[in-house]
């Protein structure tokens, strides 16, 4: 089999997975993009490492590698997309922005007072 | 023990004795005062005994190379002539009275401690200034005597007066060691060595290349240290410290030690003619000036340190004209009699719970009540006046015996106009201090009215010191002959004409003043009697001087408001007081005596208004320019902050959008690099 079948498809997996991640609201489908990306890569990997007939097989060993840091990872994501749930009631990204910072602090950094509601929010994100 | 090393100890014992009293005086006040009095009284027994080795015979020389400089060496060195001998046992005897008298004067003081410990380093480093055969070691003594007067001047640190006479003595000192240095070193530089030996070699052997400006260098210095016009406005300002250290800055530390050095130096400024005119002419200004404005004040002290001016004034004259054996017994009666004057002067104050001499005359019986002082002042009052046979007579007719020898042309050290001026001058002056000493004598102890408060007996340790210093004040004089032997000059006793001429003129003085206050006496009777008691009459001594120091703003004002005439501590005439004999003597030239003819005022337009201009200038560009260029530099980073701020937005997806476009920039930019790289 060609290599340009294989590649083909993991930049397309790639691509589509991109796509989810930069566009998609809900985190679970972030996350499953996520996913997707890095199946891409898992891809890329085993086809080189065939391509390349490398005989420690380190391609497919990095795969299996990505594989398990993969599956921490969609466990520890979907746990605290699981508790940003339960806690806003929604898992929409856009919504979720409370690292942003506020217009209309310009003033000097000496005098700077905290926006009243400020703390409350911060708070209320990491309960 | 070897005298060198016997001499080596009397700086070192009462330096010890300071910085011990330094170390453990707060946490174990019971050694305070031994710590006090025995180094100075250990110093005042091996200064004797140095004193009658000596015996004014062959110079004692020591020294050990202290540190090699590259180019003039400094030494660790002794010279012990006549008059270091003589002088460092002045200092000890004065410095002993005032450890002791200070023990009873301050004896409430929560600083005794540290006070005591000044005074000890004070002492130790006017010996070191004495014995020191090296010019930059006598430098270290001379300004470790600038500090401690001071930090004992500014004893009563919570008064703003006491702190303003502070930082004035030390400025204006300060100001003449600035030449007081270049001189030095200009000295050196001519003569190779700092070894007062070496240095009087090169004298001798005409090797110096600028004696002028040496000179002139030097006697700024001098003038800065010795207060001789036109530095010595600190010195009436110092009387804010405690009475004890007026006595020891007066007779035998700080101002002796520019007539002393003067004198250890004076073949250098024999040297230049042009020097010694100027001395002779600062001199005779200080002289006459000052005991005009002695004649004018009010506060007691300030009289007795304008008096202390002039008599140093006499002392740089007997200098100018050439005659060191004068000056140097001038300086030893002076120390005693001045001593004895101002540890008096505590006494008087303590009983009449006053400084001011107008409120003292309008107080019966004080002699009755500190009849000590009321003698031994009597004595030092006389001796000052230089009435025989006390000491002051046989030292002053030492200087006028020296002008006059050179003002007819005896004398080849200094030119016969120099001799003049210090003659005629002279006399002037001892007609003026008659003046002023019958003046003080006369307010002070034969007041009419309200006897004074009765306070109990003065401490034994006061009085006892008082009859101690009455003893060189009496018969000092009659030492004359022998001390003629110790310094290297002809004889100092009196000639008939410039006796005659002194003792008269000082007649005359002391009679004109007692007939103006006994044509005034009656006047005063009608005036309103002043208030001035004693605010802690039970207290130490020291409370009540420094309870009237702090009043005196307040009586300043009411003298501005026209209430009851009153003491001034400040630069300001006391309210008039028409039962003074020095207004009736002095007419229309009081109002200036008594502001020390306006100097204060005059470096305050010259001096202290420029220098306060420039500090607000200072702050202006400070504020205003420098400022300005700070608050410029920030607005860039505000500005890159305030952009970059509105770039975090909080959604994680714009900033995964941001990277990927970066990402993919760098990508496309490597591969063009490496494309046109290939």
């Amino acid at each position: 089999m060609h290599l340009a079948y294989p590649a083909v498809l993991a930049a397309l997996l790639f691509c589509v997975g991109l796509y989810g991640v930069l566009a998609r609201r809900n985190a679970i489908l972030v996350l499953m993009s996520v996913e997707l990306m890095l199946n891409a890569v898992n891809l890329n990997l085993v086809a080189f490492d065939v391509w390349l007939r490398d005989t420690l097989h380190s391609g497919q060993a990095l795969t299996l590698f990505t594989i398990a840091i993969a599956a921490a990872e969609i466990g520890i994501g979907l746990a605290i997309v699981l508790m940003v749930y339960r806690n806003r009631g929604t898992s929409d990204i856009d919504k979720l922005r409370d690292t942003a910072e506020t217009a209309g602090e310009d003033h000097d950094p000496d005098d700077a007072t905290e926006a009243p509601d400020g703390p409350a929010q911060k708070a209320e994100a990491a309960a | 023990m070897t005298t060198p090393t016997l001499a080596v100890l009397v700086p070192l014992l009462p330096f010890l004795g300071a910085a011990a009293g330094l170390l453990v005086g707060r946490r174990a006040g019971g050694f305070a005062r031994p710590l006090a009095i025995l180094p100075t009284l250990a110093a005042l027994a091996l200064a004797l005994t140095v004193a009658v080795h000596q015996g004014g015979g062959k110079v004692i020389d020591a020294a050990t190379r202290l540190t090699p400089t590259g180019s003039v060496p400094i030494d660790l060195a002794l010279h012990i002539d006549g008059f270091a001998a003589l002088v460092a046992v002045l200092v000890t005897v004065v410095a002993t009275c005032v450890q002791v008298y200070s023990t009873a004067y301050l004896r409430d003081d929560p600083r005794y401690a540290s006070y005591a410990a000044l005074v000890s380093l004070f002492t130790s480093a006017m010996l070191l200034v004495v014995y020191s055969g090296d010019l930059m070691v006598l430098l270290v003594g001379w300004e470790v005597m600038g500090i401690c007067s001071y930090f004992l001047v500014g004893h009563y640190w919570e008064t703003p007066e006491a702190r303003a006479a502070s930082l004035k003595a030390f400025l204006v000192t300060k100001l003449g060691d600035v030449p007081f240095l270049f001189g030095l070193f200009a000295l050196a530089a001519d003569a190779g060595t700092f070894r007062i030996t070496g240095i009087l070699d090169t004298v001798a052997t005409g090797g110096l290349q600028h004696p002028t400006v040496i000179a002139l260098l030097l006697i700024a210095g001098v003038a800065g240290k010795s207060a001789q016009f036109p530095l010595h406005t600190w010195l009436p300002d110092a009387m804010a410290g405690p009475t004890p250290v007026s006595a020891l800055i007066h007779a035998a530390t700080m101002v002796a030690a520019g007539v002393y050095f003067v004198a250890r130096l004076l073949p250098v400024f024999a040297a230049s003619a042009a020097a010694m005119t100027v001395l002779a002419v600062l001199a005779a200004v200080t002289m006459v000036g000052s005991a005009l404005a002695a004649l004018a004040q009010d506060d007691i002290k300030r009289v007795l340190a304008y008096s202390t001016i002039g008599q140093l004034g006499y002392m740089t004259g007997a200098l100018a004209v050439g005659d060191r054996g004068a000056a140097v017994f001038h300086l030893l009666s002076h120390g005693a009699f001045k001593a004895l004057l101002f540890l008096g002067a505590g006494v008087i104050i303590h009983a009449a719970g006053t400084n001011s001499l107008s409120a003292m005359s309008r107080m019966g019986g004080l002699p009755k009540r500190i009849p000590d002082a009321y003698w031994t002042m009597t004595i030092a009052l006389l001796a000052l006046a230089a009435m025989p046979p006390f000491a002051g007579f046989f030292s002053k007719e030492a200087v006028l015996v020296a002008a006059e020898h050179t003002a007819l042309g005896d004398s080849v050290t200094a030119p016969a106009g120099a001799g003049w001026i210090v003659l005629l001058s002279g006399l002037l002056t001892a007609l003026l201090t008659a003046a002023y000493a019958t003046r003080l004598w006369l307010l002070a102890f034969r007041g009419h009215g309200p006897a004074a408060p009765d306070h109990g007996r003065q401490p034994i340790a006061m009085s006892a010191v008082l009859w101690v210093l009455a003893v060189p004040s009496l018969a000092l004089g009659l030492a004359v002959g022998q001390l003629a032997g110790w310094f290297d000059v002809h004889a100092l006793t009196p000639t008939v004409t410039t006796a005659v001429l002194g003792t008269g003129v000082a007649a005359v003085g002391g009679i004109m003043t007692y007939a103006a206050w006994r044509a005034l006496r009656y006047r005063a009777d009608g005036s309103v009697p002043l208030g001035a008691v004693a605010a802690h009459p039970d207290a130490d001594p020291a409370t009540s001087e420094e309870a009237a120091i702090a009043t005196l703003p307040r009586a300043l004002n009411s003298v501005r408001a026209g209430e009851t005439p009153s003491a001034a501590y400040g630069d300001l005439a006391p309210a008039p007081d028409p039962g003074d004999p020095g207004r009736l003597l002095l007419g229309p030239l009081h109002r200036h005596a008594a502001t020390g003819f306006h100097l204060d005022a005059l470096y305050a337009t010259l001096f202290v208004r420029p220098v306060r201009a420039a500090a607000e200038l200072v702050r202006f560009l400070d504020r205003e320019v420098v400022e300005t260029y700070v608050r410029g530099a920030r607005t860039l980073p505000r500005w890159l902050g305030t952009a970059v701020r509105r770039a975090q937005t909080g959604n994680v997806q714009t900033y995964l959008g941001a990277l990927l476009a970066g990402s993919v920039v760098l990508a496309i930019a490597a591969v063009l690099v490496a494309a046109a790289g290939a």
